[in-house]
């Protein structure tokens, strides 16, 4: 029973169900308009937070990748000494590479980093000579500085994780507030969206009424309204999928310029583009078949 | 064709419109349905084609019972079942022809068979050469004429009537008659709610009275009983 749901609908009825739908969309035009801006508006909020959402998402990424553990010599150790710790590091299973680098040479990076200033320190240096290790899995990095501290000459083992961690905790509240505000816009959207099919059942009430007194099927009924909705929902997004393809590739040239040769890098145009405008079309899609949905639901009683 | 075994309906305001209902049509009747205004009549009907649920008894029409009948289940029972609305109920931007060939169009049947169907049905209610006409070009006749054509462009077995002629001046009413006499004429069942005390004590059939949600009378060639 229920021929018509999704399987089997002839095409005629396919094609009927279509007609219909436009046929609503432009009945109630100005509720179709603010449906539509609504979803506009929405969507290129959520698309722009989701843009820098992820985009920060690889900066953390990148940042982790790159960590290195800084391992401080203690100033009383000899050259063998000094020795040993280097070979015992290096067994660490988690260690790929380790240098040396003088106290002298930290320095210098130190005022080519921060500037002049820190010439003063030429005559006192305050640093410690160290060894910078690298992991061959970026995850490994607290497991390998948490060891290297425990053995002797070690001063202090560090890692960028107050970095990464300060971005991540960015990151968490970044979300959590761009996910309220965007849930906030999703159910405006839906609501409207709504909104508008309801006014569409009202308009055709009538023809509804015949339809259920003659036996059409509950979703033959349905169908045209869920279509409106979709069609609020996608025409909704065609314009925020157009601002960010467009807009994303002028922030890509600016901060591949600005940012050239760091390791921190903005996600490729493609297949970026890709995804975003189908998680945009997805979202879109999805608010206005849940709409409707709910009209449907409330107002068509079938 | 319809069974009610001790059918009581109240509605949720609390009045009860029916009061243990026993009836029984058989395939083929012309059955009035008479009595004063908020009697039940009007319940009465709408518990035929589903459009309300008895509260305790038993209702089958055409071997379905309405009372196990799954909601997702009763358009295939209104696929068997013509109504027909004093209001005429038509689509005022459609035409006579897309009118009829609506009922069909929503339960999915070809276009070769719509094309036919409709074309016989407007044949036997006498508006084929007015099928372009939209309702409002219509008379009050005609367009109850129109709306009996969709009742039965299904087929349906049993055609269900709420005061088809209330709306129509006499002389139309009388042409509508006709009408209904032809389909009963060919074998389909029909159930008519009516006030139309000359049509009732003319045409006799079969007359069940209700009065205060119970049927107090059930003639055989009855007459209309009160005085209109």
């Amino acid at each position: 029973m229920n021929s018509g749901v999704i399987t089997g609908m002839k095409p005629s009825t396919f094609r009927r169900h279509f007609r219909e739908s436009f046929k609503n969309l432009s009945r109630n035009g100005w509720m179709t308009f603010a449906a539509v801006s609504a979803v506009t508006v929405t969507l290129l909020l959520v698309g722009v937070f989701l843009t820098v959402l992820l985009n920060l998402n690889k900066a953390a990424t990148d940042i982790e990748k790159d960590v290195e553990v800084r391992v401080l010599i203690k100033l009383d150790a000899t050259e063998t000494e000094q020795q040993a710790l280097k070979e015992q590091i290096k067994n660490l299973p988690e260690v790929e590479s380790i240098t040396y680098s003088t106290k002298e040479k930290e320095l210098q990076n130190l005022i080519k980093d921060l500037g002049d200033d820190f010439a003063l320190f030429e005559q006192n240096n305050p640093l410690y000579d160290v060894f910078v290790v690298k992991t061959k899995r970026p995850a490994d990095t607290p497991k390998a500085a948490k060891k290297i501290k425990t053995f002797d000459y070690t001063e202090d083992a560090i890692y960028g994780e107050k970095k990464v961690e300060r971005l991540f905790s960015f990151l968490k509240t970044s979300r959590n507030i761009g996910m309220i505000l965007s849930l906030g816009l999703l159910f405006t959207a839906m609501f409207l969206i709504s909104n508008t099919i309801k006014m569409t059942i009202f308009a055709r009430r009538k023809e509804i009424e015949i339809m259920r007194l003659v036996g059409a099927t509950n979703w033959f009924i349905r169908w045209p309204f869920l279509l409106e909705g979709l069609w609020l929902g996608l025409i909704g997004s065609i314009l925020p999928v157009a601002a960010i393809a467009i807009g994303y590739s002028y922030v890509i040239e600016a901060m591949t310029m600005r940012m050239q040769g760091h390791f921190i890098q903005p996600l490729a145009y493609f297949p970026f583009v890709w995804q975003i405008s189908g998680i945009i079309l997805l979202i879109g899609a999805f608010i206005g078949m849940w709409g409707s949905f709910m009209a449907v639901r409330k107002f068509l009683k079938v | 064709m319809i069974e009610m075994k001790d059918v009581t309906k109240k509605y949720s305001n609390g009045v009860t419109a029916l009061r243990s209902i026993d009836v029984s049509i058989k395939q083929g009747e012309f059955v009035y349905v008479v009595g004063p205004s908020g009697a039940g009549k009007s319940t009465f009907i709408k518990m035929m084609y589903r459009e309300e649920k008895p509260t305790e008894g038993r209702i089958v029409v055409n071997g379905v019972n309405l009372s196990t009948l799954k909601d997702r289940n009763v358009p295939l029972l209104r696929r068997q079942i013509g109504v027909v609305f004093q209001d005429f109920k038509l689509l005022p931007t459609l035409t006579v022809y897309e009118n009829v060939a609506f009922a069909l169009e929503v339960i999915e049947e070809s276009p070769a068979v719509i094309k036919k169907r409709v074309l016989d049905v407007l044949n036997l209610v006498g508006l084929k050469n007015k099928a372009r006409m939209i309702p409002s070009e219509l008379s009050g006749g005609e367009q109850q004429r129109v709306s009996i054509a969709r009742s039965i462009v299904n087929k349906p077995k049993v055609v269900i009537a709420d005061e088809p002629t209330g709306n129509l001046d006499p002389d139309t009413a009388w042409d509508i008659m006709s009408i209904f006499e032809k389909i009963n004429d060919q074998g389909t069942t029909l159930v008519m709610a009516t006030h139309n005390k000359e049509i009732v004590n003319t045409i006799r059939r079969r007359v069940i009275a209700i009065e205060n949600g119970r049927i107090v009378r059930d003639e055989q060639r009855g007459d209309y009983g009160y005085e209109a």
